[in-house]
C-alpha cells in the first residue's frame, strides 16, 4: 500500500500491525524519536483544521523528521487557480509524505494519481477520513484490550457522520460486534450502510431513538453532535436536541468499564461533567490519534524498527 | 423497409428498443464518413421490438460504452458478406471517461482535464460509483 484514501484500502492485518506499533510507540518512544530524521511532511490543508493537521505535525515531529506546509487555500497557489494534482505534484518535489485535507471529495485520491510520494487523505469534505477511523480503533483497542465480541451504540447524527460510517464498516471485519443505533428518525442510519455492511455480513443491530433503554447493554457509547441545520424545522430540533445530550445522570445505568468516544468537536452533546468520568474516552482519542498517524507514516514510508 | 445488406462491416443486434439514438450519439457515429443505417423498432423473436445499428465499415467499437448501455446488445462483425465475429458484451468493470459525476462536491467538478471514472460496484443492480467521490451514477443519463 502506497496512499491511504479510505479505511477500506487497509487489510486487517495492516491495521492490527498499525495498533501494535502505535502501541509499541506508547511504550517505548525514545525507540522511536529519531526514526524519521531528515524525512520531511507536507501537510497540504486547502481548508481549516486544527486537531488533524497539529496531530499529524506533532506525530511527524516526534518522529525526529520535520514538516512543511500550509494550512489554509488562501496561502497556496491554489487561491490563484492552480489545480489541486498541480500543487500537489509540486510539493512531492519537497516532501517525503503529504497529509492532505481538502473539502472536495476524491481531491486526494486525484492528487495521489500523479504524484511519486504517499499521500494521506486527511479529510475530504463528507467523504472520508480515515485516519480519524484508525484512532477510534486504538482507542478501543487500548480501553478493551480487542476489537471483537462488544456491543457498540453510535448515537447522535448517523445519516450524515462520515466517522460513524466509517468506524461501522471497520469494526465489522471482526467477530462478535454488535450495534446500537441511538437517533432520531429523521437522522438514522442510511439503508446503503445498511444493507451492504451489516446485512451483507450477519452483523445484529438495533435501531431506537432511545437512549436510556439500551444503556446497560453498551461497551462503547460513541457520540455525535446533533446538528441544527440537519433538521427540517426548528420545532423538531428543539424536541429532540435534548434526547441525545449525555449527562452523568443518563450514565447511571450504564456499564461500569463502558467507554464513551466522541470525534470531537462537541457542541453540547456530552455534558463537561463527563468528562471527570473515568468512563470519558474522547481526549484519549486525540492523544490516540498522534500514535496511529505516528504508525501510519513509518508504515507509508516503509520504515521498519 | 429494405437496408442494404454489408459486405463489411459492423451490425449491432439486439438493442433495447429506443435506445439507438443515444448509442449513435455515445459512440460518436455521425463522424463517420461511411454509410450508417438506425433501424428502429424491428421484429424480433427474443424482445418483441428491438433498435438495429448497421455501420458499413469495419471500426473500432468502444464496448465499454456498449456494455453499460445494455450488456444484451450483439455486436457482430461481417467480413465478405458473413458473420465472422460475434461479440457478446458485459457490463464493464471501470468506465472512463463514458459518464460524469453529478456531485458538486466531487473534485471532477473543479480539476481541469481529470478523467471520469466510475467503477462497478454493483454488478447485480448495474450500479457505478465515482471513483472518487462514490456517488451512484444517473442511470436516465441512458
Amino acid at each position: 500500500m502506497k496512499h491511504l484514501m479510505d479505511i477500506n484500502d487497509l487489510t486487517t492485518s495492516q491495521i492490527d500491525d498499525l495498533i501494535n506499533t502505535a502501541n509499541d510507540i506508547i511504550v517505548n518512544p525514545e525507540k522511536y524519536q529519531d526514526i524519521c530524521k531528515r524525512k520531511k511532511l507536507a501537510t497540504l490543508f486547502f481548508e481549516p483544521s486544527t486537531r488533524t493537521r497539529l496531530s499529524f505535525e506533532a506525530a511527524m515531529v516526534e518522529l525526529g523528521g520535520s514538516v512543511i506546509g500550509f494550512s489554509t487555500s488562501d496561502s497556496s497557489s491554489s487561491s490563484k487557480g492552480e489545480s489541486v494534482t498541480d500543487t500537489v505534484q509540486t510539493v512531492s518535489f519537497y516532501a517525503d509524505i503529504i497529509a492532505m485535507r481538502h473539502p472536495k471529495e476524491g481531491a486526494p485520491l486525484a492528487a495521489s494519481r500523479r504524484t511519486s510520494v504517499p499521500i494521506i487523505n486527511a479529510g475530504d469534505g463528507g467523504h472520508s477520513h480515515p485516519t480519524q477511523t484508525l484512532a477510534d480503533l486504538l482507542t478501543i483497542h487500548r480501553e478493551k484490550g480487542r476489537l471483537s465480541n462488544m456491543t457498540v451504540g453510535f448515537c447522535g447524527d448517523l445519516k450524515f457522520g462520515r466517522t460513524v460510517h466509517s468506524l461501522i464498516n471497520a469494526l465489522s471485519r471482526y467477530d462478535g460486534i454488535e450495534y446500537v443505533f441511538i437517533s432520531p428518525k429523521e437522522l438514522v442510519i442510511p439503508d446503503y450502510v445498511k444493507a451492504n455492511i451489516l446485512d451483507k455480513n450477519n452483523i445484529k443491530y438495533i435501531e431506537t431513538n432511545k437512549m436510556d433503554e439500551y444503556m446497560p447493554s453498551l461497551d462503547i457509547l460513541y457520540m455525535t453532535r446533533v446538528q441544527r441545520e440537519r433538521f427540517f424545522n426548528e420545532a423538531d430540533y428543539i424536541r429532540l436536541k435534548d434526547s441525545y445530550i449525555l449527562t452523568i445522570d443518563k450514565l447511571a445505568k450504564a456499564k461500569k468499564d463502558l467507554s464513551i468516544m466522541h470525534p470531537l468537536p462537541r457542541v453540547n452533546e456530552i455534558s463537561v461533567k463527563v468528562d471527570d468520568d473515568p468512563r470519558a474516552c474522547y481526549f484519549k482519542q486525540v492523544q490516540n490519534g498522534k500514535y496511529i498517524r505516528m504508525a501510519l507514516i513509518l508504515m507509508l514510508l516503509d520504515i521498519l524498527v | 423497409m429494405k437496408i442494404d445488406s454489408i459486405v463489411n462491416g459492423i451490425v449491432l443486434d439486439h438493442i433495447k428498443s429506443g435506445n439507438s439514438m443515444r448509442i449513435y450519439k455515445y459512440l460518436n457515429l455521425e463522424e463517420l464518413k461511411c454509410s450508417v443505417a438506425v433501424i428502429r423498432n424491428c421484429r424480433s423473436k427474443k424482445y418483441g421490438i428491438k433498435d438495429v445499428i448497421k455501420i458499413d465499415s469495419i471500426i473500432d467499437i468502444n464496448l465499454d460504452v456498449l456494455g453499460y448501455i445494455d450488456p444484451n446488445i450483439t455486436v457482430n462483425i461481417i467480413r465478405d458478406g458473413k458473420i465472422s465475429e460475434k461479440k457478446h458484451l458485459e457490463l464493464p468493470a471501470k468506465l472512463v471517461n463514458v459518464i460524469k459525476c453529478k456531485n458538486p462536491r466531487c473534485i471532477t467538478s473543479i480539476e481541469q482535464e481529470i478523467d471520469q471514472v466510475f467503477n462497478l460496484t454493483d454488478r447485480e443492480n448495474r450500479i457505478y460509483r465515482c471513483a472518487y467521490c462514490e456517488t451512484k451514477s444517473d442511470k436516465e443519463e441512458f
